[in-house]
């Protein structure tokens, strides 16, 4: 039996929970905008998961992005390597000393939630789950309960609903406030921020400060609301207030009084309900 | 003559005139009309008003079937007609995901009229699009104790089971009555 449809009517969240709560085996594909996701399940526990062509997803890359290779390392792997499975790969990483296998399960268990996270964000795509589908053997599968990451994704959908409200376009440029409170004495700033800081520029908008340290449009609205909120910069362009595009379900349930059933005694609507049952049998 | 009363409830489209046409006894009174809605072309017709079948028991009985308008805009006539009913079956097209949350909010709009069981029916189990009824059940957040019965509208010995399964609901619900009295 089929299970598929459309985001617009099912969100991922929901997705997940049905997955979860019936105890699915199998893989569930997403195509949105020209992207393609597939997650994969065992008795309801998610497995695997990569977004886009399959060699985006390689070992060597999801390491490199975990800041256990460095990105020289992981070009050499990809080129040298090629043809070999994750977990070859894996084993020869951990024989030659670049990484542990606790490196490689956390980089792993990283890559596949950042790629859920990022599917609760999309609010429309074709969906449709494969029963019994899984990974082959070569890929390295990492058993993640759903409840946690359902917490998790619900957490962030919030969040990320009230980042695009406050920063709806990323086509706006930032800059440096000139005249900056005492608040920014004690502002520490992490990795990620200072890189995004070097770029802030009017020429540059935050989009392209987004693509030019490979964050993501969740990521870059995180760290420059923080910056907003901090003082430190602001925007050229002000932001046009818009709708967010989850809108909350309104349980607009209407409290009318019960009617009340029909007033005969039990054994009366009983004589009634058993003679039915004898005629629609009878049909 | 006693007449008993069972409304079939679900969105637009979902099987509710069929499933009436295929065990009532007289040919469905249905006010249809052409629609003119081009979000609603689904189908060249539909019922505005409601469907109405009837299955004659014996000389003093009669189950009348009540179809529900699937469109919003008709709501006002849900009350109406569920004033009285012995239960409810909410039909749920099992290929029409998009029409899953319309049928939940039915639902929940139907229990808040009155305190009678119901069953919900995931009709078109024969399309091979057609959602698992135990992926529906998690999905429209069914209770346990709530049936959720595969069904094809048009065939009609699965209508005939969706109504006998609603008439054993109900008769489980005299037994607790019935308990409850007595302690």
């Amino acid at each position: 039996m089929a299970l598929k449809g459309n985001l617009r009517d099912f969100s991922t969240t929901q997705l997940l929970n049905l997955i979860n709560l019936a105890r699915k085996t199998g893989t569930l594909t997403i195509q949105n905008n020209g992207e393609i996701a597939h997650m994969s399940f065992r008795e309801g526990k998610l497995i695997y998961a990569h977004l886009g062509a399959e060699q985006n997803n390689h070992l060597a890359q999801i390491l490199q992005t975990a800041g256990k290779l460095s990105k020289a390392q992981a070009h050499i792997i990809e080129t040298k390597v090629k043809g070999k499975s994750d977990k070859q790969i894996g084993h020869l990483l951990i024989q030659a000393g670049y990484v542990t296998q606790s490196d490689i399960i956390q980089s792993v268990r990283q890559n596949v939630l950042n790629i859920v996270y990022k599917l609760f964000t999309w609010v429309e795509g074709l969906f449709h789950f494969e029963a019994n589908q899984l990974p082959s053997s070569s890929h390295i599968t990492i058993p993640i309960d759903l409840e946690s990451v359902i917490m998790e994704g619900s957490r962030r959908l919030k969040e990320w609903e009230i980042l695009q409200e406050e920063l709806p376009d990323l086509d706006a440029s930032l800059r440096f406030t000139d005249r900056p409170d005492t608040r920014l004495r004690n502002i520490n700033l992490t990795v990620e921020e200072w890189k995004v800081v070097s770029l802030i520029d009017p020429r540059n908008n935050m989009r392209k400060i987004a693509q030019a340290n490979n964050l993501s449009d969740f990521e870059i609205r995180r760290i420059i609301y923080g910056m907003l909120q901090a003082g430190l910069v602001e925007l050229l362009q002000p932001p046009k207030p818009r709708k967010s595009t989850r809108q909350t379900e309104s349980s607009a349930r209407r409290t009318r009084t019960k009617t009340a059933p029909p007033s005969e005694t039990p054994a009366a609507r009983r004589s009634v309900v058993e003679r039915l049952i004898h005629r629609i049998r009878g049909l | 003559m006693q007449a008993a009363k069972m409304v079939i409830t679900g969105p637009f489209s979902s099987g509710k005139t069929e499933f009436i046409g295929s065990v009532s006894e007289i040919d469905v009174v249905s006010t249809e009309r052409k629609i003119t809605s081009s979000a609603e072309q689904i189908k060249g017709t539909t019922t505005v008003a409601m469907d109405f079948g009837r299955i004659t028991v014996g000389d003093d009985l009669v189950l009348y079937l009540f179809g529900t308008p699937g469109q919003r805009r008709f709501d006002f006539m849900w009350d109406i007609l569920s004033q009285g009913m012995l239960g409810f079956v909410v039909m749920v097209d099992s290929t029409k995901p998009e029409t899953f949350r319309e049928a939940k909010r039915i639902l929940e709009t139907f229990e808040g009229y009155a305190s009678t069981p119901y069953v919900v029916a995931a009709n078109k189990q024969d399309m091979e699009d057609a959602w698992e009824p135990e992926d529906l059940r998690i999905i429209l957040r069914l209770k346990p104790e709530v049936k959720i019965l595969p069904c094809v509208a048009t065939d009609k010995e699965t209508v005939k089971n969706v109504l006998l399964e609603l008439l054993y609901s109900i008769l489980e619900e005299l037994d607790k009555e019935e308990s409850a009295e007595h302690n």
